[in-house]
């Protein structure tokens, strides 16, 4: 397996009393779109942060490109190659957008202007405007351009369709998809809009409380996943005690037993039909459920 | 190049791939995409549908090692030449027509969409019905 763009081991972050990240352990392949689902406050720009060099880690490793993001000399390297929209999307408001633009691309030898006329297109950015003018969506936009336009290898972005309609949305969805069909990038984003991650990535990391708690294909995820209802003429019997694997939370409501495994279904179904149900459902689980679950919520 | 055939529900639960992959197949049964014609590029297909690039290449890859397209480098993907006999794409057309019935049949008895598509999947995975004891 070639070396992974993005990789903590055992991360750990701790400000004061606040254990931030808790033993982090995730990676991310070279051209891959990561999803990286979190409650606020489970830790996930701290470790955006750490990545990007904004922050050093209490113990553990955090690597970009192979390199310790915690070294400052390494870090200045990798931060060539890595662009980052934050929530901010510092901009300098007092210039006009092509100003903006200009200063940006100074700093980037590989600047493709080619890229820089579709994208203004794209989000209707006009050159002569001045950026505190623009709305959300057309901020958003231009920090996009921004980031894409200097040909980085590896793209975070931190909520890149917050408060955005749904026209918007698509745009900047579209941007990263036909960027990483196009060049050799990788794209780490972190979200609150499941359906986005649905919708463009192949990986999905969740973190809890500090913690990975799910790290795997998205279609790994839809193909294990499973919930499993039982239905008894009677009550549902008592739980019982599963010993096939990826039973993840068992309830009994009535006449009706449920399982929710993150794999190994048939093996469930087979265990449980002693019990003697009349029907047996077995339904995918959405990748929100999926979330829901493990960051404890009772669905 | 009408791709409107081409919808994956990303929320669905099913992967992207296996939904690209069985309208590709829909399509072709009903004539809808003939031998020989061209399908989009992976990259345009993935910026039309909003997509991963990777899910349009693993959906391609698998059509292709079916047989059921080729993709011939630098050219694209193209549907292969029809090596079922005709009376097959038919068979499904017809199919399509009895199904069509039978959704109409229940539906007019008030079963909606969910309950109609979880009896089409008993009956084909073979599930005990309700009110029978599984064996």
């Amino acid at each position: 397996m070639p070396e992974p763009i993005i990789e903590t081991v055992a991360l750990r972050k701790t400000y004061g009393d606040v254990e931030a990240l808790r033993g982090l352990t995730l990676q991310v392949q070279a051209g891959s779109i990561c999803g990286f689902l979190g409650r606020n406050g489970a830790g996930k720009t701290t470790t955006l942060k750490i990545l990007l060099g904004m922050m050093r880690p209490t113990s553990g490793e955090a690597r970009v490109f192979g390199r310790r993001a915690d070294d400052s000399t390494a870090s200045v390297e990798i931060r060539r190659d890595v662009a980052f929209v934050g929530e901010d999307k510092p901009l300098f408001d007092y210039m006009t957008v092509s100003e903006m633009v200009r200063f940006t691309a100074a700093f980037y030898p590989r600047w493709r202007r080619d890229l820089e006329r579709h994208y203004l297109g794209i989000f209707g950015l006009s050159p002569a405007v001045k950026v505190k003018t623009l709305s959300r969506g057309m901020r958003t936009g231009l920090a996009v351009l921004l980031a894409l336009c200097r040909d980085a290898r590896l793209l975070i972005l931190d909520e890149p369709t917050s408060g955005l309609d749904p026209a918007v949305s698509e745009q900047v969805l579209q941007a990263l998809v036909s960027h990483v069909a196009s060049a050799e990038m990788t794209v780490f984003f972190s979200s609150h809009h499941i359906a986005e991650v649905e919708q463009i990535a192949d990986r999905v990391v969740m973190i809890d409380r500090g913690r990975a708690t799910v790290a795997a294909a998205l279609d790994d995820l839809r193909e294990q996943y499973r919930r499993i209802r039982f239905v008894f003429d009677d009550d549902a019997p008592a739980v019982p005690v599963f010993r096939a694997e990826g039973v993840e939370r068992v309830s009994r409501d009535g006449r009706v037993l449920t399982v929710l495994a993150s794999g190994g279904a048939e093996r469930i179904v087979e265990e449980a039909r002693p019990l003697g149900p009349v029907s047996i459902d077995v339904i995918p689980v959405s990748l929100k459920e999926i979330f829901l679950e493990s960051s404890g919520v009772e669905g | 190049m009408d791709t409107s055939f081409l919808r994956p529900n990303p929320s669905s639960g099913v992967p992207i791939y296996l939904q690209l992959i069985e309208q590709v197949k829909h399509a072709i049964e009903t004539g809808a995409l003939r031998a020989g014609e061209q399908l989009p590029g992976i990259r345009p297909l993935a910026e039309r549908l909003v997509i991963n690039p990777n899910t349009v290449a693993k959906a391609y890859r698998e059509l292709e090692h079916e047989g059921v397209i080729e993709l011939r480098h630098g050219a694209g993907a193209f549907v292969s030449a029809d090596r079922r006999p005709r009376q097959l794409t038919n068979t499904m057309r017809a199919g399509q027509a009895i199904v069509a019935a039978t959704v109409e049949r229940l539906r007019a008895r008030g079963l909606g969409e969910d309950e109609i598509r979880r009896l089409f999947e008993a009956q084909l995975a073979g599930l005990p019905r309700k009110g029978e004891r599984s064996a």
